[in-house]
């Protein structure tokens, strides 16, 4: 066995010899378990401690955090649960933590990634299992040289030595660290740096200082303290404050904000760079995504309430009237658009004032580090603001949810696929109701060129093609060319109608809402709820078509969040097709494009203006349309079973 | 000639262990970290079991014989009876520790009962197994038990 002179509190990570010598504590109830784990460690030539009690390993622990530098331990153990020695380690002593149980299952699997396990061993554990665990504690390595120093966005990818003098991957391991790296970049959605390694902003140029990991406990505590002040006023040295964690700086909490931040404006907005909301704020910042996925949706319940204030910025500044311009900003969804073409009714825009208009959310699975992330996005807490849209993408797809009572209405009215009672009051705001015109130009061409044409948020390079048919949300700039003057209803439906039909771009910008989420239907008051259906369904489809992709993912509280989300859900959720959402017909202000079971998921919450069916298609939900026009502040929400469904309801189009 | 003959024993009947599908390659690993520093670790490895699980044997026999099961312990404790069972590599019994769990998680007492004795059967055939093989392998010497090919 080798013996690695180290410095107390090991800069193991530089040694050259590394992994060779890396102090590992091992913790199983299970004697042959133990000891088989020892001597498979024993042979990597690992440094090894064992104890057959949790409490043991604790205080062992505690004794001298710097004596160790990986944590193994069973799941199932008498006098501890281990994830709540999970959660303690990576609490107290910050060291990365492999879960080992001889259960596979995939809660337990869950349960230990957003408990914080670095990994998930299935027992017996094996040689080659056990070989490349060293990673866990470079990523963690509190004396990460260069690699500490990049930027977020940086791609961690050089060659493995190529991060600059750094000996913490020192040769052995430079290949070693750029296979590393590049797992690490395959598992991203893109190059983002690990949220999990904490700072790299901060650090750079002193290697020496310690950095803050943001665990998924940690970034709980940061994201409530924000939330209890709001993200508009948080300022670092109230978060600290409110945070209450010891050896944490007020600079940590200040770059933690700044990325968090950024992170919420990006999905916000579907991550888009160019030109949308998103991009107009900043830029991404995906570790956000991958650091809280989980915590993203810790975040919700615990912003759970009023509304969810997941951004803090984009949103927060919208006006219930002006939600619909600042959509129509460059790449953000185009309601102004639809605003100003006039296809509103003037007294719509007014009547919306005070509400909701949009429920924007923002998914961007692709950032989503665990590719199925749902974040939802912006979610204006305020009651009286607008809602926002915001783009919602789910895998690989950006929908833009966004739901402006006024335009909405007006929009959908306007959409000819939108089959109207003559006499809904189109005061109301329903303009849905009203219109009876039928879009035949709708199709999924036409959706493209209202995605591709109105907003940028919609990424369509990153959307499967389908989905930017169905994802209109954004389009409605379109409508901002058709400047109806007629305050009737009627007459802007029509008006709307032919030039819908002349120009698939507008219909297809404006009305397809689609969010290719599983949710149910929010109410409008229960914006909350709403964000939270959009994210449970999200996150239920994500975690339905992501489930494998995550396992060794730092997912923390995904699922959790899930559950949290689930329970936000407003009544009645339907996991059916969008008829069944279509049902429920009290608030939508979704209109469906069409799909039966196509989980487009137009989220609108119109407090006047319900549900109309964007899709001509939809003739079976035309009553449910018109009554569901009537609802108040209702939200269409279909839910999806997968996004190949969405995609599939999309494609009939 | 007689190392080899011994040698020739300890080979077939390992392999036979194997292709009777009583051990998997879990048992491969246990003899991988065989070495000069852990000469008979197999060995020890594979007593220690039978040490340990007979408790775990007798717990699960106690609460399969209470009125009312209690399914959660009983789940309990044959997840660590399983995760040491895999952990040398025993597999029929593994195989049985999962059907018995599935009965646990079904509520199914009677099916746990018949399972939990298919579970004492292999556990017991593979204890006579293990220790005539440990046997020759003592006989026919120590050196020459590194060699075997995998």
């Amino acid at each position: 066995m080798m013996t690695v002179d180290y410095q107390r509190g090991g800069n193991l990570v530089s040694e050259k010899k590394f992994p060779v010598g890396m102090r590992i504590l091992a913790v199983d109830d299970d004697p042959i378990c133990l000891k088989v784990l020892e001597s498979l460690l024993r042979k990597c030539q690992y440094e090894v401690t064992t104890t057959n009690q949790a409490i043991t390993a604790l205080e062992m622990l505690r004794e001298n955090r710097n004596k160790y530098d990986l944590v193994i331990s069973d799941v199932n153990m008498p006098d501890m649960d281990g994830f709540k020695l999970l959660e303690l380690v990576g609490l107290e002593m910050d060291l990365p933590v492999i879960m080992l149980s001889s259960h596979g299952d995939k809660e337990f699997v869950y349960k230990g990634v957003t408990h914080g396990a670095v990994d998930y061993l299935l027992k017996p554990v094996r040689m080659e299992e056990l070989k490349n665990i060293w990673q866990h504690v470079i990523r963690r390595k509190k004396w990460y040289p260069k690699d500490q120093n990049r930027s977020p966005n940086q791609d961690k990818v050089d060659d493995g030595a190529g991060e600059g003098e750094h000996g913490v991957t020192s040769t052995g391991s430079a290949d070693q660290n750029g296979k590393l790296n590049r797992k690490r970049k395959d598992q991203d959605e893109e190059d983002e740096e690990e949220g999990e390694d904490g700072d790299d902003n901060e650090v750079s140029g002193n290697q020496k200082k310690p950095r803050v990991v943001w665990s998924v406990d940690l970034h709980q505590k940061f994201v409530s303290a924000v939330n209890q002040m709001g993200l508009d006023k948080a300022v670092p040295k109230k978060i600290l404050d409110l945070m209450n964690v010891d050896g944490l700086t007020r600079e940590n909490v200040a770059s933690h904000l700044q990325k968090f931040r950024l992170y919420l404006k990006r999905i916000s907005c579907g991550g888009n760079q160019q030109g949308n909301m998103v991009s107009a704020y900043g830029a991404n910042d995906a570790s956000y995504l991958r650091m809280n996925s989980a915590d993203g949706f810790g975040d919700f319940r615990s912003m759970h309430g009023p509304g969810i204030q997941l951004s803090t910025t984009s949103l927060s500044s919208y006006p219930p009237g002006t939600l619909l311009g600042r959509l129509n900003s460059p790449g953000g969804l185009t309601l102004r658009g639809i605003a100003s073409s006039g296809l509103l009714q003037p007294g719509l825009l007014p009547t919306n004032q005070g509400k909701n208009l949009f429920q924007g959310i923002s998914l961007e699975p692709k950032q989503l580090q665990m590719k199925s992330i749902n974040h939802i996005g912006e979610f204006n807490h305020k009651r009286d603001t607008a809602g926002f849209t915001l783009a919602s993408c789910f895998p690989d797809v950006k929908v833009t949810i966004g739901s402006s009572s006024n335009t909405i209405s007006s929009v959908t009215s306007s959409l000819p696929i939108l089959q109207a009672n003559p006499q809904q009051n189109h005061s109301k705001g329903s303009l849905v109701t009203q219109s009876s015109l039928r879009m035949p130009s709708l199709n999924q061409e036409s959706f493209d060129v209202g995605v591709h044409g109105s907003s940028n948020f919609l990424d369509h390079s990153r959307c499967d093609d389908s989905w930017q048919s169905a994802v209109q949300l954004s389009a409605f700039p379109s409508f901002r060319h058709d400047p109806l003057p007629s305050s009737t209803l009627r007459d802007n439906i029509s008006s709307t109608t032919s030039h819908i039909v002349n120009s698939p771009i507008d219909f297809s910008s404006t009305v397809s809402l689609r969010a290719p989420l599983e949710d149910s239907r929010v109410d409008m008051q229960g914006q909350t709820d709403f964000i939270g259906n959009i994210f449970q369904n999200t996150t239920n489809y994500i975690s339905k078509n992501r489930w494998e992709e995550n396992s060794q993912n730092y997912n923390p509280g995904l699922n959790d969040s899930f559950g949290a989300m689930n329970s936000l859900v407003s009544g009645n959720a339907s996991s059916g097709a969008l008829n069944q959402s279509m049902d429920q017909r009290k608030r939508f202000g979704a209109s469906m494009i069409g799909q039966s079971n196509s989980g487009t998921l137009s989220m609108f919450q119109h407090p006047d203006v319900e549900n109309f069916a964007l899709d001509p298609k939809m003739r079976s939900n035309e009553d449910v349309i018109l009554e569901q026009t009537k609802s108040q502040n209702g939200f269409v929400q279909n839910n999806y079973e997968s996004l190949d469904d969405i995609m599939n309801a999309m494609m009939k189009q | 000639m007689e190392r080899t003959r011994l040698r020739r024993q300890v080979a077939l009947t390992r392999q036979s262990l194997f292709d009777q599908g009583f051990l998997d390659e879990q048992f491969i690993q246990l003899e991988d970290l065989q070495d000069d520093a852990n000469p008979n670790f197999v060995e020890e490895v594979v007593t220690l079991y039978y040490r340990d699980s007979a408790r775990l044997i007798t717990n699960i026999e106690k609460a399969l014989e209470k009125n009312s099961l209690d399914f959660n312990k009983l789940d309990g404790f044959m997840h660590q009876f399983k995760g040491s069972s895999s952990s040398i590599g025993a597999k029929k019994v593994k195989a049985e520790c999962t059907l018995f769990r599935e009965y646990c998680r079904a509520g199914n007492g009677e099916g746990c009962t018949r399972t939990f004795q298919q579970i004492k059967k292999e556990y017991a055939t593979l204890k006579r197994k293990l220790e005539a093989y440990f046997q020759v392998v003592r006989q026919a010497g120590p050196a020459e038990t590194a060699c075997w090919p995998k």
